[in-house]
Parts: structure tokens; C-alpha cells; sequence
């Protein structure tokens, strides 16, 4: 039983991971006011881009800083046009999606069927066998722990620095935060590099640890699960790491419930976690008013230094 | 030499059209630019992807049956988009009406009778509505968002049509296959020209475009999803009801996708299975976007569009090149709309702001 729910946990941790990385990169580029939706199109290019390097030098560390290069590079292309030309933040969002998901199918043409052994995972002499706790806290790979600690990071940056400061500015009023001497360009620039290199260290977790190898539209949803989340988190990157928990173990209920013998088909159980979101998006909506003082004042505007 | 953006003082008209004309030539250049990167030689690529498909009757017929649920979505989507509602599920919405129509098929698999198409495509437009009724619904009751909603039913829509397949409405005598039987002919579409697979879906579409067309120019209701669109304040004081407008925009591009979908099962396909479109669903959008939200320019961008499929097919064959590109060039294409877009309200300026335009746009604002 002790090892059911090991494993289990374990299970649950490598569900959740990918979405703890996209959720937390969306919440900054959020509180900056600015709303990409093409979190899926990052995702999935981070993806590729990592299995791409893990596969060809065999370096995980490449590999990883690869998906995050990867999830930046379109990142940039979507700050350039909504920051830069104005564009609107919806539509350039959602062509973020269509191209990533064709690119990365460009780019994956190659390595479709190659397979890469995993991320190593740490391992402590005594610590790691330690009964239970070992394997789950001792164990894993470096992107888990890096998730938590960008949870961590996170939050203290937006609180507790100045910068988090003037991002949370540019989000709340980017007028004010103008006209007090911040460039809102720079700093939401900022934020949606950062949030794409995030997306694409989940995407880089999917395809190295997740299931190490490639598969076309491999994310399957999880870039748009992400962004349910930071609603569903009221833009708190704490709140953002459970709810990722949170849908890992819906995941995982999924998994395990046909072992258990639950007569009932399996691509049935596969909608639960699409279903779960929409539950909790309209939990969370269900009080218009609550929904709206959470949300970053400037979410989705366009700004121009002329007005 | 610094560039930077001005504004206009009033959206420029032109480039409203010039607009996507420009996307098209940068898509053009990008696209050969990316074709050298992958080894091979641009121009005979181009004329593999672009010209080739189109050269034959039969191409040019398959060219506008791809265009058919295109123009069909898109249309519907530009609706809604127009009022700032934002229905991204429309392949959720196809999948359904797939089921729908496809149903409706093989449970009067012995039935011949000229009612049965009709039945298969009511059908799918029932279908369609029922999966956009959802978000409508929750954002018209609960407030959520329908970007998110939406999106979430493809997926569930995917794995229904996943577990039909495998099941219920999987081929008795088909090897345990995953698909449905075959459909007899009347469950399939006329075709409307002879010698290709042409068929009547196509008109329906183009019904379907000029009946938008009128609505939007001839109707209040038009009117009043370009004013929540553009003014939501002004609206809400006018006495627009915007859930009303929720419902119906949702309903009518739901509807409009369930149409295409069951279309597509009914016609170039024959029978449901497991993965009913190449992604029209998403296409749509950037379709909706291409064609101005106008109804007459979506049919044009729908056919645009249609060449990306046709052309991602011939390259895949004649040049060896993977059919991923088709998708790129789709993404592409509405990247460099959505940065030409800028020129609409903004123009290009060369150098510093000279110091009498800074003064008196100053004083402008005192």
C-alpha cells in the first residue's frame, strides 16, 4: 500500500510539474498586464526544442536551457508584435498556438520515434533511501525542484523587490507607471520573455521526463490548463503551485482509477481533466466582482507613449 | 535613425485592405526564406506549394471543397469576434456536429430517402449549438471566460468522438478498424461538378456567407454586434442586451462549425472516423481574421487558406518536404497580418518627433 501511494505521489509530482512552470510564468507576464495566450504554442516548442538537443549531444543541462531558449525565442516574437506594433494581445496570442504547434511539427519531423533516457534524478547516499519521504523529496529531478522554486522566487519577486514592484505598476496602471519614469515597453518585455521561458522549461519537463520522447501536439491542452490556472490562482503563484497539485492528481485519478477495476471507458476518464477545469474556472468566475479586483487593471491594453 | 510609430488621427480605410495583401507578400518571402533553410530550392517549392495543387480542374475543385468548412467557420467566427466574443472552440464544435450528422447517418443506414441529408445536417448544426451552448452558458450565467470553456470542449470533444468510434458507432464488420460503415449514397452530398468531388456543401456555404453579409448590413442585430465590439459602454447605455448577443453569436458560429462538420462527414469523407478534420477549426480564426471579419473577404481568405492544405499535401509528395509546413505558413501568415494591422491606426515615422508636433499635441491634451 506504502508503495501505491509512493508511487502514486511520484506520479502526481510529474503531472503537475509542467503546468507549475507555465502557470507561474503566466502569472508575471499577467501581472504586467499583458495576456498571452499562446502559452500551448511555447509549451509545445520548448518541447521539441529540448528532446531536439537532449537527443543530439545527450546533455540535459543544454537540453533544458534549450526549451526555455526555445519558449523565449516565441515569446519575443509575440512581445515584439503586441509591444512593439500594438497588435491585439487575443488574436496574437492565438497565433502564437497555431504557429507553435505547426513549427514544432516541422521541427520534430526528425526525432519522431527517438527515445531519451530521462533527466537524471538526484541522488543522496542516505537521504534518498530513506523509506517514503527518500524517493519523493530526495529524489527527483532538477526541474522539480526547480518548479518549487520558482513558486518561491517568484512570490518573493513580485512582493518583496522593487522590480516586482514596477512589474505590478506597469500591470495595475501603465499611465502611472509611466509617467513616473518606468517603461511599461521594457518591463512587459520583461515579463513575457520571462513567461515564455517558463512555458518552455514545461514543455522542456514533458518531453524529458514527462514521457521522454516526441509526439506531435504532445502538450495536449496543458498550456491552456496553465492559464485556466492563474485565474483560478487570483494571479498568486502559491495558489497557482497547488492548483497545478491539484489537476496533477485529477491526472492521476484518471490513471489509476481503471486499475481499480471502474468500469468505464477510458478516453471517459481522459476528459476529467479538461472537464475540472471548466468547473473551476466557474467557481472562480461565479463572483463577477471578486474575479475582477483580482485582475491585473491593464490585463489585455495595448499601451502607446502618445496615449 | 530612429523609427517609430504616430498616430493616425483617423484609421486609415486603405490599409484596412492593403493590410492583408502585405501579410501575404511577407508570408511569401518568409516562407521562401524558410524553404532554403530546409534544403531545398524556394522558387520550385513555391510552385510545388502554390501553384502545382491548383493547376488542374480537379485541384482547383478539392481546392474549394477544403475552403468549404473554412468559409463556413470563419464566417460564423467573425460574427462573434466582431463583438469581442471569442469562440475558439469551433473545432470542439465541428467534432460534434461530425457526431451528429454521422449518427443521424448509420441509425437509418437502410433508410433511402431525400430527408436523410437534410436530417444529417440539421443534425450537426444541433450538435454544434449544444457544444457552444455551454460556454455561452456559463459566461452568461456565471461570467467565465469562453476563450477557456470553449477550448476545453475540444479536447472532450476529441475523446467523445474517440470513444464513439472505438464503440457504439464503429463498423460491425470492419476488423475491430475504428471507423464507422461507409454511408450510403443518401447520406452523401451531390456533387456539383462532374469528374471531381465537388460538392453541394460549397454552395451552402456561400449561402451561408451572404446571409451573414445581410445580417450584418441590413439587421439591427448587426449593428449592435459592431457597437459592443467597438464601444461596449455605448451599447450597454443604447439598451443592447449583450447576453443576448453572447448566445446568439455563440450559437450561430457553434452552429455554422456543427454544419461544416457534418458537411465534411457527409461529403469528402463518407463515414465518421476517429479524426474528422485537419484542424479547420483552428484555421478559422486566422481565416476570420485574413477576411477582415467581413463575410466577402472571409470566403476569399477561406480559399486562401484552403491552398496552405492543398499545398502542404503537394510539397509532402513532390518535394519531400514534412506536411507540418502547412501549419507554419498558417501561423506565419497571421503573425505578419496582426503586425500590418498597426498601419491601420498608426503610420511609420522616420527620426525624432520634430519639436512643433510634440508642442502641439501638448497642447492638445491642456
Amino acid at each position: 500500500m506504502i508503495d501505491f501511494v509512493v508511487l502514486a505521489l511520484l506520479t502526481i509530482i510529474t503531472a503537475s510539474t509542467p503546468l507549475v512552470f507555465a502557470a507561474i510564468g503566466e502569472i508575471v507576464v499577467e501581472k504586467a498586464g499583458v495576456l498571452n495566450l499562446g502559452v500551448e504554442g511555447m509549451m509545445i516548442v520548448g518541447a521539441i526544442g529540448a528532446f531536439a538537443v537532449a537527443v543530439t549531444t545527450g546533455d540535459p543541462t543544454l537540453a533544458i536551457l534549450a526549451g526555455a531558449a526555445s519558449g523565449l525565442v516565441l515569446a519575443f516574437i509575440f512581445g515584439f508584435l503586441t509591444l512593439y506594433l500594438l497588435s491585439n494581445q487575443v488574436a496574437t496570442g492565438l497565433a502564437l498556438t497555431l504557429f507553435g504547434i505547426g513549427f514544432s511539427a516541422l521541427l520534430g519531423n526528425g526525432f519522431v520515434g527517438q527515445t531519451y533516457g530521462g533527466l537524471p534524478h538526484l541522488d543522496i547516499p542516505i537521504l534518498s533511501d530513506l523509506p517514503f519521504v527518500g524517493q519523493l523529496i530526495f529524489g527527483q529531478d532538477v526541474l522539480v525542484y526547480l518548479s518549487v522554486f520558482s513558486a518561491l522566487g517568484v512570490t518573493w519577486f513580485l512582493g518583496r523587490t522593487r522590480w516586482g514592484l514596477a512589474v505590478r505598476a506597469v500591470g495595475e496602471n501603465h499611465d502611472a507607471a509611466h509617467s513616473i519614469g518606468f517603461s511599461v515597453t521594457l518591463i512587459r518585455m520583461g515579463a513575457v520573455l520571462f513567461g515564455g521561458a517558463m512555458a518552455g522549461l514545461g514543455g522542456a519537463y514533458l518531453s524529458l521526463a514527462h514521457t521522454p520522447l516526441w509526439v506531435e501536439n504532445m502538450t495536449a491542452g496543458r498550456g491552456w490548463i496553465a492559464l485556466a490556472l492563474v485565474v483560478f490562482a487570483s494571479w498568486k503563484p502559491w495558489r497557482a503551485f497547488f492548483g497545478a497539485y491539484l489537476f496533477g492528481g485529477i491526472t492521476i485519478v484518471q490513471l489509476h482509477a481503471q486499475g481499480f477495476g471502474v468500469d468505464v471507458p477510458s478516453q471517459i476518464l481522459s476528459m476529467l481533466p479538461y472537464l475540472a477545469t471548466i468547473v473551476v474556472l466557474v467557481l472562480i468566475s461565479r463572483d463577477g466582482s471578486r474575479a475582477r479586483l483580482n485582475a491585473p487593471a491593464c490585463l489585455g491594453r495595448s499601451f502607446h507613449a502618445s496615449g | 535613425m530612429l523609427i517609430r510609430l504616430e498616430p493616425r488621427a483617423e484609421a486609415s480605410r486603405a490599409m484596412v485592405y492593403q493590410s492583408p495583401l502585405i501579410a501575404v507578400v511577407l508570408t511569401l518571402i518568409a516562407g521562401m526564406i524558410m524553404f532554403r533553410i530546409l534544403g531545398t530550392d524556394p522558387l520550385q517549392a513555391v510552385h510545388a506549394f502554390f501553384i502545382e495543387p491548383i493547376s488542374t480542374v480537379q485541384g482547383l475543385a478539392e481546392l474549394l471543397i477544403k475552403a468549404t468548412p473554412l468559409i463556413l467557420i470563419g464566417v460564423g467566427l467573425a460574427l462573434g469576434f466582431q463583438a469581442n466574443i471569442w469562440n475558439i472552440g469551433a473545432e470542439g464544435q465541428l467534432t460534434l456536429g461530425a457526431i451528429f450528422g454521422g449518427i443521424v447517418a448509420l441509425a437509418f443506414f437502410d433508410v433511402e430517402s431525400i430527408f436523410l441529408l437534410p436530417a444529417m445536417l440539421i443534425a450537426g448544426i444541433v450538435g454544434g449549438m449544444l457544444w457552444a451552448a455551454v460556454p455561452a452558458f456559463l459566461k452568461t450565467r456565471y461570467n467565465t471566460n469562453e476563450i477557456l470553456t470553449s477550448l476545453m470542449l475540444v479536447y472532450v470533444s476529441f475523446l467523445l468522438l474517440s470513444y464513439l468510434i472505438t464503440g457504439p458507432l464503429r463498423d460491425p464488420d470492419g476488423f475491430n478498424f475504428p471507423e464507422s460503415r461507409l454511408f450510403h449514397d443518401s447520406a452523401l452530398l451531390p456533387i456539383i461538378l462532374e469528374g471531381t468531388r465537388l460538392h453541394l456543401g460549397f454552395l451552402v456555404a456561400l449561402l451561408f456567407a451572404v446571409l451573414a453579409w445581410l445580417m450584418i448590413v441590413k439587421h439591427i442585430i448587426g449593428f449592435q454586434i459592431k457597437v459592443i465590439g467597438m464601444a461596449p459602454a455605448a451599447a450597454s447605455f443604447a439598451g443592447f442586451k449583450e447576453k443576448k448577443l453572447v448566445w446568439l453569436t455563440l450559437l450561430i458560429s457553434g452552429g455554422a462549425a456543427g454544419l461544416a462538420g457534418a458537411i465534411e462527414v457527409s461529403g469528402p469523407i463518407g463515414q465518421v472516423i476517429p479524426v474528422v478534420s485537419p484542424g479547420y477549426g483552428f484555421t478559422a480564426i486566422i481565416v476570420a481574421f485574413l477576411g477582415r471579419l467581413h463575410p466577402i473577404g472571409v470566403v476569399l481568405a477561406g480559399i486562401l487558406m484552403a491552398l496552405t492544405y492543398l499545398g502542404g499535401d503537394s510539397a509532402q509528395i513532390t518535394m519531400n518536404l514534412p506536411n507540418a509546413v502547412t501549419g507554419v505558413f498558417q501561423g506565419m501568415l497571421l503573425f505578419f497580418l496582426l503586425a500590418s494591422d498597426v498601419l491601420i491606426r498608426y503610420r511609420i515615422k522616420l527620426g525624432a518627433p520634430r519639436v512643433r508636433e510634440v508642442t502641439q499635441r501638448q497642447e492638445g491634451v491642456t
